[in-house]
């Protein structure tokens, strides 16, 4: 009886912890959009920033509203209304060639901030780092909106693969001298924008809520190494993604992330693998091959697109988007709280470096994956409308391919745009490689 | 006598083909898919019978393959046609390394080891340049029998370049090399190189390795074989049974099947 009842109280520890992140991620993510719908239906604005490089810790020490205007975008895709606003934005005079994220939110901005989610606030200021081209652009079309300032943060990358400066030489130096002086030209816009003055202590208490989530993060994504795997790193992975954006700094952000990380800890003490729906509920998903994601998810069937590989035993482990589209969060840079500033400059070169590495050089990654994730193969997923982030992406799979000799499959459609997606060609390239990694795992077992 | 067949089909046209235990062609057909692709499926399989000495008993095992794979109603299973050209490829030519098969809807640079197993493959994107669709285009466009695009081509002395890679577009630059005085041939010449230049940067892209074989309706096309092989500065290996290649490696799938002694999914069910 009592071995019971110890039986069961672990059962109902489980059923309380597993699939929390993925729930609890859901009401914050709904918290949140209706936070902007409050701020835009008082009349009041919001600070817009990019994934990549969003300067979320000195933001929130203004306590300013923050949009991501990529998040935005993709839900539009999510929630089936992409197209039109894609149309809307073409019929404005945008080329059909120009980034989706870009057209849906002129669109959704010359609707007054219509959006499924709810009201999107104008902006007040946009910050922005040089980490996609497009951004720049994209900025300036608020500008020229709404009369608002933009900053721009350039932070140096990687000039070639696997050279990366660090502490201690002379360039990195030169380069965190150079970002410590961007960061303090923001503080001074923030300060104009929020009428309010630079608080070092709140901008202290921050960071401490950004490394809790960095630390948690990291962990997070090595945890996915684990046989079975625990999370699928394109499906369950965006949504810790859209956490680790919209929460970064805050207390909220920092204990999603603990208790995520909690969650997965227990998932692999436990043996539990990925959880998929059925029609009886939730059940675990076979998991006969551990596969790599190397691009920008397909939103406009965001499930089906998962669905395509998961229906035949293929799991995303691990996914260079959300190494680049967390701004690099991901690598566990932790601030040095005694030296708040100094610190954060230190820790956004070495971020948002990260998240440019893993766009442009990220085969050297997926080979180190390959082996600590024990991946059967790779997909590469170019889209139609972003070259920043596809150019490249057949040299990088040709790369790959002679470092590690996994089987890849590339396949082209689009993040936003569903006139360019087609299944029944997707699923055939689909088809057909899976086809070739079971023949290979019948040869590998012969 | 134990025999297996294989059912394609295609945007276009449906093949089948009977194959015996060793591997011999023993019936095939092709015929227009239209509209009923189940019908068309079905038809394919009853010629190919038809023309072997074959009877329906004798069929240990079908595999359904192509773009209507899944519409082959009293097939065993499916394979992709990328698998099935592969398998086929290397049947018809053992040095078979890479396989170029261009269809009437996409083109594939298919990578296999000398089993027939697929390494890689490539597929030209959401876009019918450099496919059979392209040359039916032009075809239209100057009013040409299929049959004859290739050895019309093959009389040119001065081609033009077809710079567009769009389908539609095409025909309208078809039409525009006629308004200024080309001839036929020159313009259907320049046609054939442009797709050639195209399916060459697909075949790089999965790595050019000898032996090369040609495959699909397209390698019909005695035009397309020079333009490719100009391309390519090599020869390629050229069946006369190109067009069935995936039909045939989808009976070799099913003999596969049939040997290693699964049952047909119509005798489970009765």
């Amino acid at each position: 009886m009592a071995q019971d009842q110890v039986s069961l109280d672990r059962q109902q520890t489980g059923d309380e912890i597993v699939g929390r992140g993925v729930r609890e991620g859901g009401r914050l993510f709904k918290q949140w959009f209706d936070e902007l719908t409050a701020v835009a239906e008082r009349g009041d604005r919001a600070t817009y920033v990019f994934v990549m490089g969003s300067m979320n810790e000195v933001l929130k020490s203004f306590d300013l509203p923050v949009v991501f205007p990529e998040v935005n975008s993709l839900q539009t895709a999510i929630k089936k209304v992409s197209a039109e606003l894609l149309n809307d934005a073409e019929d404005y005079g945008y080329s059909p060639d120009i980034c989706g994220y870009v057209k849906a939110d002129v669109a959704m901005q010359l609707r007054g901030g219509e959006h499924p989610m709810g009201r999107i606030p104008k902006p007040s200021m946009a910050v922005l780092t040089g980490a996609c081209n497009t951004y720049i652009k994209w900025a300036e079309v608020w500008e020229r909106l709404y009369d608002i300032p933009i900053v721009t943060m350039d932070i140096p990358g990687t000039r070639a693969a696997g050279e990366q400066s660090m502490p201690g030489s002379e360039e990195f130096g030169y380069e965190h001298k150079y970002v410590l002086g961007q960061i303090k030209e923001l503080i001074e816009t923030c300060e104009q924008v929020s009428g309010k003055k630079f608080d070092i202590d709140r901008f202290r208490e921050v960071l401490g809520y950004a490394n809790d989530m960095s630390a948690a993060w990291r962990q997070i994504l090595d945890l996915n190494r684990a046989t079975p795997s625990i999370f699928n790193a394109l499906t369950d992975g965006t949504v810790f993604l859209g956490m680790a954006n919209g929460f970064r700094g805050t207390p909220e952000g920092s204990q999603y992330f603990k208790q995520l990380l909690e969650e997965m800890q227990y998932k692999v003490d436990n043996g539990l693998g990925i959880l998929g729906r059925t029609d009886e509920g939730l059940a675990p998903v076979e998991q006969r091959f551990r596969l790599a994601f190397v691009g920008v998810p397909c939103y406009p069937i965001f499930r089906r697109f998962n669905d395509l590989f998961t229906d035949r035993g293929g799991t995303f482990v691990t996914s260079s988007y959300l190494w680049f589209a967390s701004g690099g969060t991901c690598t566990d840079v932790q601030y040095d709280l005694e030296r708040p500033l100094e610190s954060f400059a230190e820790g956004v070169l070495f971020s948002v470096r990260a998240a440019m590495d893993a766009m442009f050089h990220q085969a050297m990654t997926i080979e180190e994956a390959a082996v600590d994730y024990q991946l059967d193969g790779i997909v590469y997923h170019p889209i139609k409308s972003c070259r920043t982030v596809s150019t490249g992406l057949a040299d990088q799979r040709r790369f790959a391919v002679e470092r590690t000799g996994l089987p890849t499959l590339f396949i082209e459609s689009d993040l936003m745009d569903p006139r360019v997606v087609s299944e029944a060609q997707m699923r055939n390239r689909v088809d057909a490689y899976f086809e070739g990694l079971v023949s290979r795992q019948q040869q590998a077992m012969a | 006598m134990k025999c297996a067949a294989g059912v394609d089909v295609g945007s276009t046209q449906t093949k089948a083909v009977v194959i015996d235990e060793a591997g011999r062609i023993v019936g095939r057909s092709l015929i227009d898919t239209g509209a009923n692709v189940i019908k068309a499926a079905e038809d394919a399989f009853q010629v190919a019978l038809e023309g072997s000495e074959v009877s329906e008993q004798d069929i240990a095992y079908v595999v359904g393959t192509g773009y209507g794979r899944y519409k082959v109603t009293f097939g065993d299973t499916q394979v992709t046609e990328i698998s099935c050209h592969g398998r086929g490829a290397v049947h018809m030519f053992p040095g078979t390394r890479t396989v170029l098969d261009m269809g009437g809807q996409d083109s594939k640079a298919i990578s296999v080891q000398p089993s027939g197993e697929i390494v890689d493959f490539c597929m030209n994107d959401k876009c019918a340049a450099g496919t059979g669709r392209f040359l039916g285009a032009a075809a239209n466009a100057l009013e040409i029998p299929l049959d004859d695009l290739g050895p019309t081509a093959l009389e040119s002395e001065r081609p033009v370049r077809i710079s567009t890679t769009c389908t539609v577009f095409a025909e309208a630059e078809v039409l525009a090399w006629l308004g200024k005085g080309k001839t036929v041939e020159d313009i259907l010449w320049g046609v054939h190189q442009s797709i050639a230049a195209r399916t060459f940067g697909l075949l790089r892209r999965v790595g050019i390795e000898d032996e090369i074989t040609f495959t699909g309706g397209v390698a019909l096309n005695v035009g397309m074989i020079k333009a490719m092989e100009d391309k390519l500065e090599k020869k390629l290996n050229v069946s006369g049974e190109s067009h069935y290649m995936g039909a045939l490696g989808a009976a070799l799938f099913a003999m596969d099947s049939a040997l290693a002694g699964e049952p047909r999914k119509i005798e489970e069910m009765a």
